[in-house]
């Protein structure tokens, strides 16, 4: 075995763990002989995708497996104790004491009726502390994760924080009795770009303080490198790939390592010059017999001995590092450097194609409890055929509902116009005619609840082509059989119930749909954000082939740089229900750009590495109901000029063709101070 | 579980075991269902095939028709309604004949014993059975349309609308069942009808607030969203997206509802309001025997009383029964 540290000294060790749950009576294996071991001050990622085992693998070190979850071989050991053996009494002691976890969801792992404050010092009595040492404790313990205002903090509710705030007292929380282990699962997962960023800077300073151990669960490769000095690759159960993070990333040694790197959209590559790469076939079901390699279904190296010998642990390297389990490590570079299956045959939209879609002066203000919300502020867009354009932004920056008022589900305020094929068309969809309906689409971010459940696929098409085409019966069916070949879907399909099908064959369905009609625009909210990599890029082609073919018009909203970078011609960047630059993409990922831009392109934790520069922003998205004076984002902004920026708001001006950003820095000066490192905060 | 078959495992199943929600792994929202023995059906595309094809409904009804307390209520019911269908044919005796010395005890010629007027008691519960086994069913399915109607608009469409039928069930609710029944009956008349009527309108309200709140939970899914975007009208999207989608609880609420409504009907016929001598309703022998009891004679009572008791146990077993199966899945 190649372990680095001796299992005594290391902070976590498995061995040869295996876990299954019973289902119905059956007990099926979901960790199918996990080995990892992580060293004090060690931070050591899993990455996969979901279904494959990392999560459990968490639990089941600090042994909190579901009631039919259990541990049916193989020892966790921390600082060299045997988690397996422990009696109730004595892994409560050891959860006080050795290890912590902090979850996806902070909201969920705290009290909602309790104050902060108790809370966190009933962290400290519950180790022994006075009422007293303990408040101090608290205090002492909310400055370490960095919040400015600790006594303010430790007397409000939950609910009266924001994500990024509530993790940071959750990490408080988990760290008050300096555990050997911390277990991070999805930590940042439900949290903005930005925010993510500073959570992650402050993992990273407190590893250094506490000398604690990290085991990281990420579904975000990018998260993993930026944090973690080691990385084990986990795939039905079994970790396929191991050693230093960077190496497996820059030289994955593994398929399905392989697989996964070249799902992502990287190195800045555009729908224009490839197809993404797709692992095909899905992960094995839990329980599945796999006597051999876990990998073998969806392996393209898979050969005569992968099916009846178990791959050895290979090592890669000489130091003892890395280790692959495969049989064919000197093979992988066939497939690094194979060109994807799908060939591409999108053409870039062109500067003379006529405008679809045109948003003139659009805003939306909701009323709530008295108090008027602007979500949009004056919003102009211009759309043309075949065209798509990214939207980013963080929550409330008002995408969501830049696309309900595009569809006309939100009514837009009166004074705005959505025009569509040069004529305006009513706010509200119920007063729109079935030409414009079917002119207009969407796909939506959570197939779950896109699809009627209770609807058979074939129900949800023909409802579908019958209400947005008029045509009834045979020909119906006809044209759903059709949709349904070219979205590749098989008749089989057809017949099944939503819950039947995999998260990818659902969107698929979700897809089809949106195309029942031949739409001229389809706004897509976040469509792939729900669905692991390998998923994504067979949906992301499968856009970009139906956008080439059909010439419709995207509006994809999305919070992945990477994916938007794919798949836009234009972006625009929205930031409190305004936008606040729109460019063509590489002039928007060249910069220079608005400093929101710029913030939100280094707040992403690239795979490929940290970018260069890193902008942190300070404090929390203002509240829409109150926005701040002159510039919105010039409580936030690193290069806010005082005495200009927060008494007007600048207009949103071009700066060169096509390319607009609302901005008091004169671009050049922009140009300048962004190509200087020296001069970021 | 005790049954170890071969059905293939969803994932879901894993992440919603009761209880223990928050320490659950989370797999994914994603959930899908496949076969591991048919990895031919794995095509390219990252996607994949079902294999099963069994319906969630045939699982639930399986796992339904397995529970012992389902049996044993739908056991129970079904000796009733055979002698509500059947009545006089299968009696014994003559329900309303009379043909013995009043007020015999149970004895081997007449198991239940005789009323007051030397009828057979065991016949009489017997075909006593019809009123009952008609009428309930009946006000409680009227009262589960009228609720889920009711409670449909309000859910869908909220606002005003939902304010001020929230406010009127809220209003109905406020009021003592039985002393509107009551009111109501003698109002009215005291035909079937009428009691079918007041039983149903007392339910609905009742069946509007359950059905509003799972409607809640519905009509802010995309797919309602994506109804409006084709243009579809409200009724549709009421009754044909939401409603198969909320079943579950509505089920649940028309078997919860008969057992109320057994019992409403006997209390409304005990009271009076209800079928009138010489009718063999078992709320009425109840009301006829119970002056003598303190003489002794129990059985004029106690059959009657028991044969409501036994329906309005079996009707809960079996809503039961029902309720944890849907609810858990």
């Amino acid at each position: 075995m190649t372990t680095p540290v001796a299992t005594t000294t290391a902070a976590l060790a498995v061995q040869d763990l295996e876990v299954a749950y019973t289902v119905r009576g059956i007990d099926r294996a979901v960790l199918r002989g996990v080995s990892f071991s992580i060293a004090p001050g060690e931070a050591y990622g899993l990455v996969g995708e979901s279904g494959c085992g990392k999560s459990t693998t968490a639990y089941a070190a600090v042994r909190y497996l579901p009631r039919n979850g259990k541990i049916v071989s193989g020892r966790v050991l921390v600082a060299g104790e045997d988690v397996t053996g422990m009696s109730t009494r004595e892994l409560q002691h050891f959860r006080a004491t050795e290890a912590s976890m902090v979850y996806q969801d902070p909201a969920q792992a705290m009290n909602p009726s309790v104050k902060i404050g108790r809370q966190l010092v009933e962290c400290f009595t519950l180790l022994g502390q006075s009422k007293t040492d303990a408040a101090a404790s608290a205090l002492e313990a909310l400055h370490r994760v960095r919040i400015a205002d600790p006594t303010r903090v430790m007397d409000r509710y939950p609910f009266q924080l924001s994500g990024g705030m509530q993790q940071r007292v959750v990490i408080a929380m988990a760290l008050a009795c300096d555990p050997k282990l911390l277990v991070l699962d999805e930590p940042t997962t439900g949290l903005d770009a930005t925010v993510e960023a500073e959570v992650l800077d402050l993992v990273r300073t407190l590893r250094e303080e506490t000398n604690a151990a990290v085991l990281l669960i990420a579904h975000n490769l990018g998260i993993i490198r930026s944090l973690c000095d080691r990385v084990g690759v986990m795939y039905a159960g079994r970790i396929v790939e191991e050693g230093p993070s960077h190496q497996v990333f820059d030289d994955p040694q593994h398929p399905y390592t392989v697989g996964l790197l070249r799902s992502l959209p990287r190195h800045g590559v555009r729908k224009t010059e490839r197809a993404l790469a797709t692992i095909p076939g899905i992960l094995p079901l839990i329980g599945t017999d796999l006597p051999t390699c876990v990998f073998l279904d969806r392996c393209p190296l898979a050969d005569e001995t992968c099916r009846t010998v178990v791959p050895p642990v290979a090592p890669v390297g000489d130091d003892g590092l890395r280790f692959t389990r495969c049989h064919h490590p000197d093979r992988i570079h066939e497939l690094v450097e194979a060109e994807p299956d799908v060939p591409i045959g999108m053409l870039a939209a062109s500067d003379g194609n006529p405008e679809v879609l045109e948003l003139t002066h659009v805003s939306k203000t909701f009323r709530q409890r008295n108090v008027n919300v602007p979500a949009l502020v004056d919003v102009d867009l211009q759309l043309a055929e075949g065209e798509t354009l990214g939207i980013v932004g963080e929550s409330g920056s008002g995408k969501s509902t830049l696309a309900k008022t595009i569809l006309g589900i939100e009514s837009a305020d009166s004074g705005g116009a959505v025009a569509l094929d040069g004529h305006t068309v009513p706010p509200n969809t119920t007063a729109r005619s079935t030409d414009d309906k079917r002119a207009m689409q969407m796909v939506f971010q959570n197939p779950d609840s896109a699809l009627n459940r209770s609807w058979s696929v074939r129900r949800i098409l023909m409802r579908s082509v019958e209400k947005l085409t008029g045509v009834k019966g045979d020909a119906a069916n006809a044209r759903v059989e059709a949709l349904a070949a070219h979205l590749r879907l098989t008749p089989r399909h057809l017949d099944l119930k939503p819950r039947q099908l995999s998260g990818g064959l659902k969107q698929r369905v979700a897809i089809a749909r949106a195309f029942a009609g031949d739409p001229r625009i389809v706004v897509c909210d976040e469509p792939t954000s729900a669905l692991d990599v390998s998923v994504q890029a067979a949906i992301l082609n499968l856009l970009a082939d139906l956008q080439s073919e059909e010439r419709t018009s995207y509006v994809f909203i999305t919070h992945d740089m990477g994916v938007v970078r794919y798949l836009a011609d234009r972006i625009a960047v929205m930031y409190l229900g305004r936008i606040q630059e729109v460019g063509p993409t590489d002039e928007v990922f060249h910069g220079p750009n608005h400093p929101y831009t710029e913030a939100l392109l280094s707040a992403i934790p690239s795979v490929d590495g940290e970018p260069s520069k890193r902008i942190r922003l300070q404090g929390e998205i203002p509240s829409p109901a109150n926005p701040p004076s002159g510039c919105v984002f010039h409580p936030r902004c690193p290069r806010v000029i005082k005495g200009v920026c927060d008494v007007s708001e600048p207009p949103l001006a071009e700066v060169s063709p096509g390319h607009a950003m609302r901005c008091h820095i004169p671009i050049d000066e922009l140009r300048r101070l962004q190509q200087d490192p020296s001069t970021t905060a | 579980m005790s049954d170890t078959d071969d059905v293939v495992p969803h994932r879901e199943e894993i992440i919603s075991t009761p209880g223990i929600d928050m320490m659950v792994p989370t797999v994914s929202t994603t959930t899908m269902i496949t076969s591991p023995t048919t990895p031919a059906e794995i095509e390219l595309s990252g996607a994949v095939q079902v294999s099963e094809r069994q319906q969630a409904r045939r699982e639930n009804w399986r796992l339904i028709r397995r529970r012992p307390a389902f049996i044993i209520g739908t056991l129970i019911v079904l000796v009733w309604t055979v002698c509500a269908i059947f009545g006089d044919k299968i009696t014994p005796h003559s329900p309303l004949d009379y043909r013995a010395g009043t007020h015999l005890s149970p004895r081997a010629t007449f198991p239940f014993g005789t009323d007051e007027q030397g009828r057979d008691v065991l016949s009489r519960v017997m075909a006593g059975a019809r009123d009952v086994i008609k009428v309930a069913p009946l006000a409680a399915l009227l009262g589960v349309l009228f609720g889920v109607i009711v409670g449909m608009v309000m859910g869908y469409f909220g606002g005003w609308l939902d304010n001020t039928l929230s406010r009127i069930v809220e209003a109905f609710l406020a009021l003592p069942v039985l002393l509107v029944a009551l009111l109501a009956v003698t109002t009215l008349g005291s035909s079937t009808s009428v009691v079918i009527g007041v039983v149903a309108a007392l339910f609905t309200p009742v069946v509007a607030r359950t059905v509003r709140s799972a409607v809640l939970a519905e009509r802010d899914l995309d797919y309602v969203t994506s109804a409006k975007l084709r243009g579809e009208s409200s009724i549709f999207v009421m009754f044909r997206e939401i409603l198969p989608n909320v079943s579950g609880p509505i089920i649940v609420e028309l078997t919860v509802r008969v057992g109320y409504a057994v019992f409403t009907v006997a209390t409304l016929a005990f009271l009076g309001a209800g079928p009138q001598a010489p009718s063999p309703d078992w709320g009425l022998q109840v009301s006829d025997g119970f002056r003598v009891i303190s003489a002794g004679i129990w059985w004029t009572t106690l059959f009657p009383a028991a044969a409501i008791a036994s329906l309005v146990i079996a009707v809960n077993l079996i809503a039961d029964s029902v309720q944890s199966v849907l609810e858990a899945s």
